[in-house]
Parts: structure tokens; C-alpha cells; sequence
């Protein structure tokens, strides 16, 4: 990378908290709204997108930045996963990932367990990640959980508390026949109870399963507020959940996918949308055995929207996802759409918040300054914006390798 | 390099088998030996390349002549052998076949079913008698979706419950009924060791030893102590049998024992030590120890924070095998960071390695290593793409013992090549075509010649979209 255009970056990082008015020229620029073009501006001014395209006029005070052909992309979307509730994986008192409370509890919201000030979320976030859906896993325990997960979060890396719920996520295949009496149509029996029990609430005296708010939560799912995330890869179980979906008239999204492709056109026509991993080849288990690399550009082809994230929740890899997203482009999927697919589609999937995602204006600004294009693993962050805030990029892992590369110097690691 | 090397590709297996035998003690030769040999194919001439050859050095516009198994000749503009196919490779990048030093395809296969387990014998933290090539299933498609990577050679272990965990198996990665027919002709055997916080987690999970770490580190010198007075033994029924006369007629052997015989051939050095541990200082620890019984250790794999010790790891001769980007999925890795492996290769004669222990990762080791160089280049570190590849090519093979034989682009050297369709260092590159051997064995323009597990052959959903 440039350092000297880093460094510089850096300085006027410091200066530009209270500064008013900043114009980055000569950046290639993937709005997530339409424009990608090489060579625009971005003028930013008290924190807001005042202005974006090939010819931006620097007003009077603005600090002006070079970027020399660097690109300015809008934050990426992290996955979904455990992000700000897990410290260190296996550490069970620092990981609040997984769910095992055994009763359904539809209504139950991971957001009070976020902490914004846990390092995988720091880690994430000077790696360009701006935002990502936190989701409770009752899969990670099995036999204790519910087929009902509970309700997931957007949340920002940029230190505010999480917002409304986003999506409710339901375990189907082989993990959800685990949370079913090992079987996996007994998912969409427990499903279908719980969805028949919010419709119709038991009187005082009869048996119940939910609270009133469990049934609530279920009442916005059917009222088409809230969209329902499948964690489903086997095409035989897609199909089924997009019929369960139709009979229940609600929105499905299938998150895991990797036989998505096998069921294109169902999708397509459903208007169904889909989370896949990127990285995916191979047949972990029997509901992935056409486990495919060309699973993102199939379903590109059949016009199914497509979203990325890393299978496994750890947000300690959050920021590999931008790498697989490079793959799949590898794989043929179209640059714009394996883009989109870490940016704009997730948010417009999860989030009501038109500034994530995307470069707006009039939003406050949520942008990354690469090194180059951001799908290359070889292009790192230079410069970043937040809620409408530069951030610094220093890190506990950048105090680690300043301590130790300055014992290397003097020959003095040992 | 000398001309009869072209040689040593041929005669391999014969000479891995006089080797064994001119070092046996205890253990006989290698009772499952290699049955791999490279088939016939015609030469191969690969014209106009970029090559990163796996020493450090990057060749412009050259060719490279692929014949009888070895890389025959180097240099621009080569004339073609008769029939040799030629390989029109302008604009595209050959390195050395990739080299995965920490692998568990096989013995952790996909799919991941309970009965195909087979990475752990976790009954004892002590098995240095088992061996991981006895649980290699060769169906795991993951062999043929790492050699889509560029993986030519990869080293499978056992997996890192116990404090010795058994013997670790050199493959070539060409597809096979049986392990043997994978196995890398002479390489030799390595020696899976642990620190750290899994041997004491599952064994202090019983409420066994070990449980702590000081358990850990008593454990393994018991058996050292052990390893030595084995070894001795045998040494001195050895000396008495070639001395001869009477004395030889009194011999007697000492009884055979497979742990012991694992512990000797590593104190001896024919068993290369493979060492998972993450620790600064628990990688010290293991040096003194080393030190305490007169072994070497070959490498320490996951070293998550080899960084603060890289000075003392290349003066001790010892490489660290890392991931680019791993970090704080347990405690003793959560001071990994992104410049490990560039800190590592900084140091005067660091050996730095990019290894996956994953089935994922095994896929795309150029871009691990490319996410590592980008790291060591923003931090000042002027390192090449020509530098970063020996982390995944020479390194590796010489910290497994075949450093001579494979690695890298050198004449006589077995001609195991990858051809990039760009720079290896991207997100957007690919094989385009993987030889071992001088065989092509993945062709990306010709996929129906790629080698198919059993396992998938013939599988209904992979043949297509649902009906």
C-alpha cells in the first residue's frame, strides 16, 4: 500500500473530528446505490454525504484528499453470527452465541447481550465492516434449544446500541431434527403449532407453549413485518420451506444455501432470497452433498437475490467474508452483484437504515478508503467513516505488532 | 544441481527403502510402504511464463520442460522434445506445486459423520503407536478440492487432543484406491505433538492427567525418559550383534514397542517433529525441553504468537507453520495477529510457513499468503511475491524433510507445477492446470478429466438442478 498517502490519511484523521468539510478526489467510488466510477469525488461535510460524482466543486474550507486512484466503498456487511456477544470462542463465560433455554421463546433478543466494546467487533470494524446480523444459535445446542432460535439484530460497529429486530430465525434439516425429536419434518410440525398457537391464543386455563410475547412476536412475522431467516441448505428441505412459507403467507429468507442452486427457479419465482458462504465446496454433511463454488453465480443467473456470510458465527472472521465474496467472483459471479452482496442486499434485507450499505447522500456518512478494490485480498483499509465519524484504525492486534516488531528490530524477539 | 538428481524422482521408492533400512534400530522398514509411481506421460513444455520459482526468485518470459517425472530444463526460449505438448502460458504464473504442511483431509474427511471421525485416538494423551495414515479415507473429495487449489504434497497429522499423538503421513496428492498409492515415495514420517490447552482440556475433562500445563510438560518428559533408555537398549543389542562372536550370539532383543519405536525415531531424527503450540512461551519451554533430550523440533504449528519469539526460532532452526487471519477462537490464540507470518520470515533466517488445517483453507493457500504478505508490506516489510511463495512451496517441504526432492522450480527437481491464469496473490486466481509428477492431474479447461472421489461419483444431487 501507499504509505505515505496512509500516513497522511492518518494525520488528517486527527484534525478532521472537529473540521467541518472534507473532499476525497480521485477515488474510485462504488456508491451502492448505481454509481461505480473511477476517478469521483465524495464531499463530506459535518458528517453527512453532501455531494458524490465526477465533478464536485471543493468549497471554500474543505480539506481536500488525493486518494490517486484508491477506492472509497460504502461498509461492508459482517454476516451473520455472534458479533459483539462472543470475546473468545471456546471461552464459555465470554460467549454468548449460543441459546439453550429449551422452551419457545420466539421472542427472545440477543440485542441486550451486544457489547460494542469487544475486540472481535474493534477487529472487524478497522477491517471496513460496518454492520452485521446478530443471531442467536440454538443449532450449537443441540437437544437443548428450540427450532425457534429467537429474533435477530442488525447491529453497527460504530459503538451505537443495536435497533428493532430484523428477522426471526428458525433451525430446519438435520439441526433442526435435532431441536425435533431427530426429525426433521417434526421442525415444521413445532413450526406450524407455535404459528397456529399465536393465531389462535389459548383461553385462561389451556395449555400453552409462548408467553403473549413470544405470540406477538409470531403475529409480526405473519403480518409480513417481520421475515423469517430458514437455516436450511438441502434442496429437498428448501422446497419444503418455501412451501411451508406460502402456506403460512409468510417471508422467507434461506440462510445457509448451499444447495440453493439446485432449487433456483423455485426461488426466483418466490421472490425468495438467499444468505450462502462463499467459500463453500464441499459436502460437510448430507444435506450439502452439491455443495458447489458456483452456487452465488447460479443463483445470480436465476435472478435469486444473494447475500454473503461465513457458515460458522465466529466474528473473529468476519473480515475474511469480503475475500469469499472475491471468490465467488472467481467462481463467475459478476463483480457488482458478489459487491452488492456484502453491502447493499444484506442491508436491504436486515436493515431499515438507508445509510448502511450504501454511499447516500444527505445520510451521514458510512465509508471505507481501499487501498484498491476491496474484494482483493490484497487491498487493505486506509481511512474510515462511521456514523457519520472517522475512526482510527488502531487496534489491540496493531499495539501487539508494534510492541513485538520493534523487539525484531533490535533482534530482541526471544 | 547435479544432472543424476533427474534421477531421484524415478529411483525414489528404492532408495527410500534402502534409506530405511541403513537407519533401522528397532523398527523395521516401512512394513506400508509407497506404492505410488507417477504413470508414463509424454514431456511437457511450458512457454513464456512468469515463474516464481520457490527459492525467492521470479523469472520472466521463461519456459520449463516437464520430462520423466522431473523438471528437466529452465531457461527462454527451450526447444520442445519430440512429442512434447506444449503449454502456451504468456501472461500466466507457474509456481511450485503447493505444499500443505498441516492437513487432517482424510482422517477429518467430508462429510463430517460421526463414523468417519478418525483424527483422534483421544483415549490415551500419549499415542505416539498410532499412525494417521491408518484412518486416511482416500474418498474425501477434499483431496480433489485442494488439488483445484495448487496442492501437490500435504502432510496429514493426527489431531491435537493428545500430548503425542502419533505419526503424521506425507501424500502426494493424486487420486487413489489406498493411502499407500498416496503416500510420498521416502518422505519421512512425522511426529504430532501438543501443548497447550486441548491435551489438558479433554484429559482434564476426565479428570485425568494431563490437566494443567505443568501436567502437559511432565507428561511428554516421561516419555522421553522412556524414549531414551528404549533407544539405548537397542543400541547396544545393535553394537553387540556387529561386533560379532560371542557377544552377538548372547544378544538379545529388546521387545518391540510401537510408542517407543515412534519416540526413538524421533530422538534420532529420522521422525521430523511437528509441534501444535501457540504460545510464545510455551514454544520456549519446548525448546528447553528439546534441548533437555537431545531432539529437534521441525516446526510449531498454529504458533499464533511466534511473532514475539521470531529471533529465537530462527536461531534455533525452527519454522513456524501459521494461518494469515485466525485468531481468538480460544485463549491461547487470541494474541494472533495479521503480520505473524511476515514477522516470522523478518527475522535473519526465519522460516515462515502459511499451512491451513482446514479443508477450506487448503483450497486457497496463495491467497492465505497473500493476505500475509499484504500485511508484512504495509507495515514497511519489502516483501516480493517471489518471497511470499516460499512460505507455501520451499519452506514447508524442507521442514517436512522433501525440501530436496520438491518445493520448488529447480532442475532435476519432481516436476510439480501449478499454472495460475494470473498472479497467485488475488482473490480471482485459479489453477489453470496442476502437474505432480509431470502428470497432469486437474485441468480447469477440461474438468471432466479432474478426479472424482467415489464418494461423489454418481451422486443424484450433484448431477444438476432438481427436477
Amino acid at each position: 500500500m501507499n504509505r505515505s498517502l496512509f500516513c497522511m490519511a492518518a494525520a488528517w484523521i486527527s484534525l478532521s473530528a472537529s473540521a467541518g468539510t472534507t473532499l476525497y478526489q480521485h477515488a474510485h467510488v462504488v456508491s451502492g446505490t448505481g454509481l461505480n466510477m473511477t476517478d469521483a469525488s465524495v464531499l463530506i461535510v459535518d458528517g453527512r454525504i453532501r455531494a458524490l460524482g465526477a465533478q464536485v466543486a471543493a468549497p471554500a474550507d474543505a480539506t481536500i484528499v488525493d486518494l490517486k486512484g484508491h477506492w472509497i466503498t460504502p461498509a461492508l456487511f459482517g454476516g451473520i453470527g455472534s458479533m459483539g456477544v462472543v470475546d473468545i470462542s471456546n471461552e464459555h463465560a465470554t460467549n454468548d452465541g449460543s441459546l439453550n433455554l429449551g422452551a419457545v421463546r420466539p421472542e427472545f433478543d440477543p440485542a441486550l447481550a451486544f457489547n460494542s466494546d469487544s475486540e472481535p467487533v474493534e477487529i472487524a470494524r478497522v477491517e471496513g465492516v460496518g454492520f452485521a446480523l446478530l443471531a442467536p444459535d440454538a443449532g450449537a445446542h443441540m437437544n437443548g434449544g428450540n427450532v425457534i432460535d429467537g429474533l435477530a439484530d442488525v447491529v453497527t460497529l460504530d459503538g451505537s446500541a443495536p435497533r428493532a429486530p430484523s428477522a426471526l430465525v428458525v433451525e430446519m434439516g438435520h439441526e433442526g431434527a435435532a431441536l425435533a425429536g431427530d426429525n426433521r419434518a417434526a421442525a415444521f410440525l413445532l413450526l406450524a403449532d407455535a404459528f397456529e398457537e399465536a393465531r389462535h391464543p389459548p383461553r385462561a386455563g389451556e395449555p400453552r407453549r409462548m408467553t403473549e410475547a413470544g405470540r406477538n412476536t409470531l403475529l409480526q412475522v405473519l403480518a409480513g413485518r417481520l421475515p423469517v431467516l430458514f437455516k436450511v441448505d438441502r434442496a429437498s428441505d428448501i422446497r419444503a420451506v418455501l412451501k411451508f412459507a406460502a402456506q403460512q403467507k409468510i417471508r422467507a429468507i434461506v440462510s445457509g444455501g448451499a444447495e440453493a442452486w439446485r432449487v433456483s427457479k423455485d426461488l426466483a419465482s418466490a421472490h425468495v432470497p438467499v444468505v450462502i458462504d462463499p467459500f463453500e465446496a464441499l459436502p460437510a454433511d448430507f444435506d450439502r452433498l452439491a455443495t458447489s463454488l458456483e452456487n452465488g453465480a447460479r443463483l445470480e443467473r436465476a435472478g435469486v437475490t444473494v447475500a454473503f456470510s461465513l457458515r460458522g458465527s465466529a466474528p473473529h472472521e468476519a473480515r475474511k467474508l469480503r475475500q469469499g465474496a472475491g471468490n465467488a467472483v472467481a467462481h463467475g459471479m459478476s463483480w457488482d452483484k458478489a459487491f452488492a452482496a456484502v453491502t447493499q442486499t444484506p442491508a436491504a434485507m436486515f436493515a431499515s437504515t438507508p445509510a448502511l450499505g450504501s454511499i447516500t447522500v444527505g445520510e451521514k456518512a458510512q465509508l471505507i478508503v481501499w487501498s484498491g478494490d476491496p474484494l482483493e485480498v490484497t487491498s487493505l483499509v486506509e481511512a474510515e467513516w462511521l456514523d457519520g465519524m472517522p475512526r482510527t484504525l488502531t487496534t489491540r492486534q496493531t499495539a501487539l505488532r508494534d510492541r513485538y516488531y520493534g523487539k525484531l528490530r533490535e533482534g530482541a524477539a526471544r | 544441481m547435479p544432472a543424476n538428481r533427474v534421477l531421484v524422482g524415478r529411483v525414489s521408492a528404492l532408495i527410500a527403502t534402502l534409506l530405511t533400512v541403513l537407519i533401522a534400530h528397532a523398527a523395521p522398514p516401512d512394513p506400508y510402504p509407497s506404492t505410488y509411481a507417477a504413470p508414463p506421460s509424454p514431456a511437457v513444455l511450458i512457454q513464456g511464463a512468469t515463474v516464481l520459482t520457490g527459492t525467492g526468485t521470479r523469472l520472466e518470459d521463461t519456459d520449463i520442460l516437464l520430462k520423466d517425472g522431473v523438471i528437466a530444463a529452465i531457461g527462454p526460449h527451450l526447444s520442445a522434445p519430440e512429442g512434447a505438448i506444449l503449454v502456451d502460458a504468456r501472461g500466466r504464473t507457474v509456481s511450485p506445486g503447493i505444499i500443505d504442511i498441516h492437513s487432517h483431509l482424510g482422517v477429518y474427511p467430508s462429510p463430517a459423520l460421526s463414523s468417519l471421525q478418525d483424527g483422534n485416538e483421544a483415549t490415551a494423551p500419549v499415542t505416539a503407536n498410532v499412525w494417521a495414515e491408518h484412518s486416511i479415507w482416500p474418498s474425501d473429495p477434499g483431496f480433489q478440492t485442494a488439488l483445484e487449489g495448487g496442492v501437490t504434497s500435504l502432510e496429514i497429522l493426527p489431531g491435537s487432543a493428545n500430548l503425542i499423538g502419533g505419526r503424521g503421513v506425507v501424500l502426494k496428492n493424486v487420486a487413489a484406491i489406498t493411502y499407500q498409492a498416496m503416500k510420498f515415495p521416502g518422505a519421512p514420517h512425522g511426529l504430532k505433538m501438543a501443548c497447550g490447552e486441548n491435551p489438558k482440556r479433554v484429559y482434564g475433562g476426565h479428570n485425568q492427567t494431563p490437566s494443567t500445563r505443568m501436567g502437559n510438560v511432565a507428561g511428554y518428559r516421561a516419555q522421553w525418559i522412556e524414549a531414551k533408555d528404549y533407544l539405548r537398549d537397542w543400541t547396544d543389542y545393535e553394537t553387540k550383534v556387529r561386533a560379532g562372536g560371542k557377544d552377538a550370539q548372547d544378544a538379545r532383543a529388546p521387545k518391540r514397542d510401537l510408542r517407543l519405536d515412534t519416540l526413538a525415531g524421533a530422538l534420532k531424527g529420522d521422525i521430523a517433529i511437528q509441534m501444535h503450540c501457540y504460545r510464545a512461551d510455551e514454544m520456549a519451554t519446548m525448546i528447553d525441553m528439546s534441548k533437555e533430550f537431545g531432539f529437534r523440533i521441525a516446526t510449531f504449528h498454529h504458533a499464533s504468537e511466534a511473532y514475539k519469539i521470531a529471533n529465537r526460532l530462527a536461531e534455533n532452526g525452527i519454522c513456524a507453520a501459521m494461518w494469515a487471519d485466525w485468531w481468538g477462537f480460544k485463549m491461547e490464540s487470541y494474541d494472533g495477529i495479521q503480520e505473524n507470518i511476515a514477522l516470522v520470515d523478518a527475522a535473519p533466517n526465519g522460516c515462515a510457513i502459511v499451512h491451513s488445517d482446514s479443508e477450506e483453507g487448503i483450497q486457497r493457500l496463495n491467497q492465505e499468503a497473500a493476505k500475509a504478505m499484504a500485511r508484512g508490506r504495509a507495515m514497511g516489510l519489502p516483501i516480493t511475491p517471489e518471497r511470499a511463495m516460499r512460505w507455501i512451496t520451499l519452506n514447508p517441504a524442507r521442514a517436512l524433510g522433501i525440501g530436496e526432492r520438491t518445493g520448488s522450480i529447480e532442475i532435476g527437481k519432481m516436476a510439480d507445477v501449478v499454472i495460475w491464469n494470473r498472479d497467485p496473490f488475488s482473490s480471482y486466481a485459479l489453477a489453470q492446470q496442476v502437474y505432480i509428477d509431470g502428470v497432469l492431474q486437474f485441468d480447469r479447461a477440461h474438468p471432466a478429466l479432474t478426479p472424482r472421489s467415489d464418494f461423489l461419483l454418481g451422486q443424484p444431487s450433484t448431477r444438476g438442478e432438481m427436477p
